[in-house]
């Protein structure tokens, strides 16, 4: 337990065989243009495609709408809008992950979902200021793994921000 | 420790409750002539459990007032004293000072219950315990019975008797009442009801204020009057001796949670002081029947000399094409009305107020044998039945998804897939049914306290009256059930007080004394419809008409009966002259009507003069089902709620004007409507216009508008899903729901678009 957050002797990140036996978290990986991110697994419930979104008006263009979740009613985000990443379009291909966050469920449209990595502490340093795009306050920190390098997103804060406006106590900035 | 021992509270809260409600049903059922000694021993065990359940968690207060309960149940129950109508009138007042004991340990009621009520009522009990007489007479033969006739407070040496103190002043200090009401104290038990809110600001200087206390003591009436004669003035006090039979009515303790009262301000006991004379049935009763019930004065009555059994058969004929009402129930009913008629004019005039409706109010239950209660049941969260609709109502559009992509497949060749999705389509809606079910609760559960609150209310009135309950059974969700409650009872009350007439004015109009209230619950469709029917007085036009033009509502002698009779729906609209404690301040009605528009519901009222009053309450089964008509708007459908809806046209091109340019507006029926566009509010704006819109005429609180649309698509009873679960609230809707091909539809809030649109149209 100690010596997990001791840095590791060699630079560069032990390639997906690391070690350590507890201290590591999963991300799920996925891709917004050229760039990488990365969510906790735990905050995910599925992955679906993207269809039958019914859209909702005067609400911002990256909120897409809300699906028919067995049952339950989902609002849909689009992060490819919302960063400005990648080409925007919908086709059988599009991926919609399920999220759940502070006891809600909400969908985030991305590029196409890669893989599941999972990172110790020494492997995700601070993210530095970047002055522009995502703001820092919503990154966990920056993942490396081989030679990818991962954005790792706090998704509820992000999800929950008053930017968002998926939430009702931002409803009055409108 | 302290943490375990909270979780068993909750438990033996809810257990007692059902005890409570278990224990007033069975004693409003107790025959007093002869009663069943199986309902004796269930009360008996009733309380035995919650005195059990009481002692272990230490509540002594709530033990100690079951302990004389039971006692006094125990003698019954082993025959060693005959049951008196008496002991049904602490019992009930008994179960009610439970019922605020362990309202207080539940930490729902602020204000403390005062330990005296506690004492007085175990001291009535005692004595009644005490008493080994077998006959009503023989119930006083020592010294501590209550005396038996309001003559004995005059004689000096005193028994002990029940005094009911009314004070109201505006003048009097609250010390001098505190220096007051510690005399009383010295002189013997003392219940204060009611006293004025110290801490409501408003109240303090104005405002009359009342106190209402009962003392239980041996002295004469004269004794308590001159403790008050230097303190207040004379006219501002108001003591009477209290029959043994007059329990304080259940209503007037402050107490008691009961959430009808405060939900329509009717028993406010700050304000009552000039009117509480009406609780005293035997001595002020007549006198407060000849003024009370101004809604009906005039109303011309059945000519005097009519037959009672005509009058009977009048009575019931008014209320024959109700509808699904069976036929037979009917007709018995007249049969009975026909064999009491004759016998009660002579009699029951006379008949003690507080007997009668006792009387009326159990042999409505007598009849029916309560099912509630019988069945093993199991308590699960409401949250789990949810999940179990949802993915049922997932499942059913899988089925339908199934079963469209089978329409296309060769029939012949499939015919064994196919039979098996046709099963599998009925089994899905026999589980959809029995899901749906699990929600849904008999409407005996509102209905069952109804007995109590005609009892206690026509007892105060000084009215007779009989209960009767139809179709029990039928079903309804379980949160319109909570929310139908208190409409309900508003209605009972104000068919009482205002629909029932006096028992002499009933026998000079010709009809039987004891006056019937029915309450009936039917499925009509896909709502349920509850209706609420006296035999009373009927609403007078005139009169109505009158008040609302002093009041300045549009009120013409054009109008027809039933346009006439919504206008009592009206906020602040109340026909009666004098406002009494149990209602005429014109608060209610409207209340009514919102509460039941909340849970789309309607309200109709018929009514005849001098043969009574069907107020009937259309509710949709469900509050998650929606009535609704689907529109097409700019590519993405919408749901219109029905109930909003006026009616739908073609307009041509030239019919919608303009205003100033922007402001569209289309003359209907004489009418200038403002057209809100959905498309502007729901749709991209590039969303191609229909060439010929249909424009969808709807309703919101009295205002009107023109939604423009594309197309109407077709009616639906639609699953109505929350946003806000999941999202936020989204201005111009109200919710969403999902459609038989899966997508979701939103629901338009009518009134939200109303105001929006009006927004919009201003702005541009």
């Amino acid at each position: 337990m100690s010596n997990i957050n001791r840095a590791p002797s060699a630079t560069g990140a032990t390639p997906g065989t690391a070690p350590v036996p507890s201290g590591t978290s999963e991300f799920l990986t996925f891709k917004l243009g050229a760039e990488e991110y990365g969510v906790e697994i735990l905050k995910v419930q599925e992955i679906r495609g993207y269809d039958a979104v019914t859209a909702i008006a005067n609400t911002p263009d990256f909120i897409k709408g809300v699906i028919n979740l067995r049952g339950v009613i989902v609002p849909i985000v689009d992060l490819r809008i919302k960063f400005s990443l990648g080409s925007v379009t919908y086709d059988p291909f599009t991926v919609v992950i399920i999220l759940n966050i502070a006891s809600r469920v909400m969908g985030i449209v991305v590029d196409g979902v890669s893989d599941v990595q999972e990172l110790d502490g020494s492997q995700i340093r601070p993210a530095p200021e970047f002055g522009a795009g995502l703001d820092t306050e919503y990154i966990i920190g920056l993942g490396t793994a081989g030679e990818r390098m991962l954005i790792l997103v706090d998704i509820e804060r992000l999800m929950t921000s008053r930017d968002m406006a998926l939430i009702d106590e931002t409803a009055s900035v409108h | 420790m302290s943490i375990d021992m909270s979780q068993f509270f909750q438990v033996f809260f809810e257990e007692c409750a059902e005890h409570l409600a278990s224990m007033e049903n069975l004693l409003l059922e107790l025959d007093p002539s002869d009663p069943d000694p199986e309902q004796l021993n269930a009360i008996f065990r009733a309380a035995h459990s919650i005195k059990g359940g009481a002692g272990t968690f230490g509540f002594t207060d709530i033990a100690n007032t079951t302990h004389s309960l039971e006692t006094l149940l125990d003698r019954l129950r082993k025959e060693e004293i005959a049951l008196q109508p008496e002991m049904i009138d602490a019992f009930l007042h008994a179960k009610d000072v439970i019922a605020a004991q362990l309202a207080e340990r539940r930490g729902e009621t602020t204000s403390g219950l005062d330990g005296d009520a506690a004492e007085v009522v175990m001291k009535w009990l005692d004595v009644l315990a005490g008493a080994d007489g077998h006959s009503p007479g023989d119930a006083s033969p020592g010294q501590l019975s209550p005396p038996p006739a309001p003559a004995a407070p005059d004689t000096s040496r005193a028994p002990l008797a029940r005094f009911d103190i009314v004070v109201h002043s505006s003048t009097v200090e609250e010390a001098a009442i505190e220096g007051l009401i510690g005399e009383l104290r010295s002189l013997g038990t003392l219940e204060v009801t009611s006293e004025p809110d110290g801490s409501n600001p408003q109240m303090s200087q104005t405002t009359p204020r009342t106190w209402r206390m009962i003392l239980t003591a041996a002295v004469a009436e004269a004794a308590v009057r001159d403790l008050f004669e230097f303190v207040v003035p004379l006219e501002a006090v108001e003591v009477a001796t209290m029959l043994p039979g007059d329990v304080p009515p259940a209503s007037d303790l402050p107490q008691l949670p009961a959430a009808a009262e405060a939900a329509y301000g009717f028993f406010d006991d700050d304000e009552s002081g000039p009117a509480i004379v009406g609780s005293m049935p035997a001595v002020n009763g007549t006198a407060q029947q000849d003024e009370g019930f101004g809604f009906f004065d005039d109303a011309p009555g059945v000519p005097a000399a009519s037959a009672a059994v005509e009058a009977a058969t009048q009575g019931f004929g008014f209320f024959d094409d109700a509808p699904g009402a069976p036929a037979a129930a009917a007709s018995h009913a007249v049969a009975e009305a026909q064999a009491a008629a004759p016998a009660s004019v002579g009699r029951r005039v006379s008949d003690r107020a507080a007997n009668a409706p006792m009387r009326a109010g159990r042999r409505a239950t007598d009849k029916q044998v309560t099912s509630a209660g019988d069945s093993a049941s199991i308590r699960v969260g409401v949250e789990k039945v949810d999940m179990l609709m949802n993915l049922v109502s997932e499942l059913v559009i899988t089925q339908s998804m199934l079963m469209q992509s089978a329409s296309v497949i060769d029939p012949v060749a499939n015919e064994r897939l196919l039979s098996g999705l046709g099963l599998l389509g009925r089994n899905t809606r026999d589980l959809q049914e029995a899901v749906m079910s699990i929600r849904m609760l008999p409407i005996s559960f509102v209905f069952s306290r109804f007995p109590r609150v005609v009892r206690d209310l026509a007892g105060k009135l000084g009215k007779q009256v009989d209960l009767r309950t139809r179709g029990e059974s039928a079903e309804l969700d379980k949160g319109l059930i909570e929310k139908i409650a208190d409409p309900l009872t508003h209605l009972v009350r104000n068919s009482l007080d205002h629909g029932i007439e006096a028992p002499e004015v009933r026998v000079a109009a010709g009809k039987p004394a004891t006056g019937t209230i029915t309450l009936n619950a039917m499925h009509q469709g896909g709502s349920i419809v509850i209706e609420v029917s006296d035999d009373g007085g009927g609403l007078s036009r005139e009169r109505i008409l009158q008040k609302a033009r002093e009041r300045g509502l549009p009120a013409s002698d054009a109008m027809t009966d039933a346009e006439v009779w919504q206008l009592i729906f009206e906020p602040g609209f109340s026909t009666a002259d004098t406002i009494t404690d149990v209602s005429g301040r014109g608060v209610g009605m409207d209340v009514v009507k919102r509460n039941i528009a909340e849970m789309n519901g309607s309200v109709s009222i018929e009514s005849k003069a001098g043969e009574g009053t069907r107020i009937a309450i259309r509710l949709p089964l469900t509050m998650a089902i929606l009535d609704g008509l689907s529109v097409k708007v700019g590519g993405s459908t919408l749901i219109l709620p029905l109930n909003s809806i006026v009616e739908s046209i073609r307009p041509s091109k030239e019919a919608i004007r303009t205003v100033g340019g922007r402001a569209r507006t289309i003359a209907v029926r004489g009418e200038y409507l403002n057209v809100i566009e959905l498309r502007r509010l729901f749709c991209a704006a590039d969303a191609p216009a229909a060439e010929m819109p249909v424009m969808v005429i709807v309703d919101a609180a009295g205002q009107k508008a023109a939604l423009c649309v594309d197309e109407l698509l077709g009616q639906h009873q639609v699953v109505i899903k929350s946003l806000e679960t999941n999202y936020r609230k989204v201005n111009g809707v109200s919710g969403a729901t999902i459609m038989g091909d899966g997508r979701v539809a939103l629901i338009v809030d009518v009134p939200g678009v109303m105001r929006t649109g009006n927004g919009f149209a201003h702005a541009a």
